[in-house]
């Protein structure tokens, strides 16, 4: 940290403790006027120092770029392999759900039955499935579903948490009881167990289905997690302040409830792309998921469960992808959390 | 210049304010078991140009008093007039533009910014919500606030947490002065920095005064801060009101024991006068303003106590001190001077 200016100041104001309580105190008991003394010692501890520091003062103008509670968590980032590793392999694989024909070797719906269950080699990378269809361009092609499902659901579950949330959280009340006894009936229904119940009873399930279907079930935790942190944020001085002000409820929740709430938000939410990937994962692997000839890595794995024994990459491939992904995310929540929360630093 | 005397009218009247808090129990079907009666039937006046101490002891009301007087809390029954104008009837536009003509000063001045706003946006904020400067203007207008309280100009687009404990509270002056208020509400602005600072902040609030002519409601429990800046002073015990008048007749006549044991209590700077002898100790805690005592709410821990004091309760009024009190047996064997009080007049 350079912002030597306020500890200089700081040092400035220790080294008068002595000369001005006293001065005051001397004042307390008799009544004498104590303007003039400590309003010259007051004034020349703050303006002088800055006047003597003028380089100080130019390095200032500099600092507040960085100086911001984003710009501490960026400067701490940078420096830490954790999150750096975390965050190479997830722009990576953003990279390659966009653009997956640039990495693959073969088109992944070309299948030759000729090449069924080859072993990896220099033609096949990952070697082929029972249908002879190249593997290294199937498990490539899968990373566009898993990170598309990811990101959508996380997405649209944030707006939901952000928005309930802070209403629930902020206006409190019955419309907090309402909100908040909802979403405790949402909260205990398990994932996994309610993707099945509905997503079972849908005949064609694509990308849009089983986004729409996560979305539904996961926004419980997320707007719980908004809530607390609101209302941690709701109790602090500078709100009172901005009501004080006269400002608005919306101008409150936008400009100083919500940025101040909203790290923890950001943490979870790196957590949670990781987690609905697997959810994905697991759903189509249980056969309610995504269908063929969809490509996806939940999938792959489900096939490839039948021949673990005569063919294991089959199932190695996609299933570190798959944990690769997940654990980037998870850690590259770990890695703002140790940056956004002030505390654990 | 006591408050009889005054031909001028009060800007801010507070007329038998209450303000009862419901205790409850149960998490969905709240019952309530109680009231806490933080605030009971207060009255006081002030005037245009004047400062007015409210003081008493931690949790007697002086806080709550103040926050529904801005309506941060909402009343549980009495009037307040500001210029003739019931606040506690006011629209939700009249309460805006209320909220330019009387400011806020917090105590604490860690929580009362906001960590994500530059000091800059945080002094703006209120033009933003009542007009008044354009926003061409707002970064110049910021400089000038900035140099009126002390502080760099510079230093608009810094962080809070790049400031002192008293660099901030400058801060929040240069946000309450920014409207040109009518009234500054400061709560508490100085307790919770380090003495060597407070003696500079309070200064600040005095030259302000000098510069803009407006009104302080000044709460606090440092009877010798107080003395510095108050023309008058109401003593607050338990939600009352119990002594009443301007700064020579509270500290150099005190009439109630409660005023008498606070500013017995006030430290005298000076080793030698140890022996003072006059230290009144008040025995047993302030009673649970849930249930207060009947009658006098002082009566549990005054020496003076006799069965009258159970009875009804006393009221505010001039009982030949030349100023009111809340007491059956005001008297004045104890003076902040320590000397016997008729050397002192």
């Amino acid at each position: 940290m350079s912002d030597d200016p306020s500890k200089e100041s700081q040092e400035a104001n220790d080294g008068t403790i002595g000369d001005e309580s006293h001065l005051y105190a001397d004042t307390v008991g008799e009544h004498l006027p104590v303007d003039v003394v400590t309003a010259a010692g007051d004034e020349s501890t703050e303006k002088h120092q800055f006047r003597q520091t003028p380089g100080v003062a130019v390095g200032l103008d500099e600092l507040p770029r960085n100086a911001s509670l984003w710009g501490d968590a960026w400067r701490q980032l940078r420096r830490q392999p954790i999150f750096l590793i975390s965050a190479v392999i997830i722009v990576v694989l953003i990279i390659i759900s966009m653009f997956p024909g640039f990495f693959a070797t073969h088109d992944p719906h070309q299948c030759n039955l000729i090449d069924s269950l080859l072993k990896p080699s220099s033609e096949h990378w990952f070697g082929t499935d029972l249908q002879g269809c190249d593997y290294y361009s199937r498990t490539i092609y899968g990373t566009r579903v898993s990170i598309s499902i990811g990101i959508i659901v996380v997405f649209f579950v944030s707006i939901i948490a952000i928005v309930g949330g802070s209403v629930s959280g902020y206006y409190g009340g019955s419309v907090d009881s309402i909100i908040g006894r909802i979403t405790d009936i949402w909260f205990v229904i398990p994932t996994i167990l309610g993707g099945i119940v509905i997503l079972s009873l849908v005949s064609t399930r694509g990308v849009g289905t089983v986004s729409l279907v996560l979305i539904v079930l996961g926004w419980a935790t997320l707007l719980r997690l908004v809530r607390s942190s609101v209302l941690a944020v709701k109790a602090n001085d500078y709100v009172d302040a901005a009501r004080a002000m006269g400002a608005s409820n919306t101008r409150i929740i936008v400009r100083h409830v919500l940025p101040n709430a909203i790290a923890p938000v950001i943490i979870v939410s790196a957590i949670y792309v990781g987690v609905i990937i697997a959810a994905e994962a697991a759903l189509s692997f249980l056969g309610v998921g995504l269908q063929l000839p969809a490509i996806s890595w939940g999938l792959m794995i489900s096939n490839a469960q039948r021949r673990i024994i005569t063919a294991p990459y089959l199932l190695v491939f996609p299933g570190a992808f798959l944990t690769l992904t997940v654990f980037s995310f998870i850690l590259m929540g770990d890695a703002l959390r140790d940056a956004l929360d002030p505390k654990l630093r | 210049m006591s408050s009889e005397q005054r031909t001028d009218e009060p800007i801010l009247r507070v007329v038998n304010l209450k303000k009862y808090f419901p205790v409850t129990r149960g998490i969905i079907f709240k019952k309530t078991i109680g009231t806490v009666q933080a605030v009971d039937d207060v009255s006081f006046d002030l005037y245009p140009g004047e400062s007015l101490g409210l003081v008493g002891e931690s949790g007697c009301g002086k806080t709550t008093t103040a926050r529904t007087i801005l309506r941060l809390d909402e009343p549980t029954s009495g009037e307040a007039y500001f210029q003739g104008r019931d606040i506690f009837k006011m629209s939700r536009s009249e309460l805006r533009d209320l909220r330019s003509e009387i400011t806020v000063i917090f105590q604490d001045p860690y929580a009362s910014l906001n960590p994500r706003m530059t000091v800059g946006d945080i002094i703006a904020e209120p033009w933003s919500i009542h007009g008044g400067v354009p926003r061409k203007d707002r970064k110049n207008k910021t400089q000038e606030l900035l140099e009126v309280v002390g502080l760099n100009p510079n230093n608009v687009s810094r962080y809070p947490h790049q400031f002192s404990g008293g660099q901030r509270q400058r801060i929040g002056i240069a946000r309450a002065i920014a409207v040109d208020p009518k009234i500054i509400i400061c709560d508490e602005p100085v307790s919770a920095l380090d003495v060597s600072v407070q003696a500079q902040v309070v200064n600040l609030l005095e030259d302000i005064q000098k510069e803009f002519g407006v009104s302080y409601l000044f709460i606090a429990h440092d009877l010798a801060i107080v003395r510095h800046i108050v023309d008058r002073l109401e003593v607050m015990y338990l939600g009352k009101i119990v002594e009443e008048g301007d700064e020579f007749q509270v500290y150099d006549h005190t009439a109630h024991p409660y005023t008498q044991a606070l500013l017995s209590a006030v430290p005298i700077p000076d080793p030698r006068a140890k022996n003072r002898g006059n230290r009144i100790m008040l025995e047993g805690d302030v009673p649970s303003p849930t249930n207060p005592p009947s009658g006098c709410r002082f009566r549990t821990r005054c020496w003076k106590a006799q069965d009258v004091c159970a009875g009804e309760i006393p009221v505010l009024e001039d009982r030949g001190q030349g100023h009111p009190v809340a007491c059956y047996f005001p008297g004045v064997e104890f003076s902040a001077s320590g000397a016997p009080p008729t050397t002192t007049a």
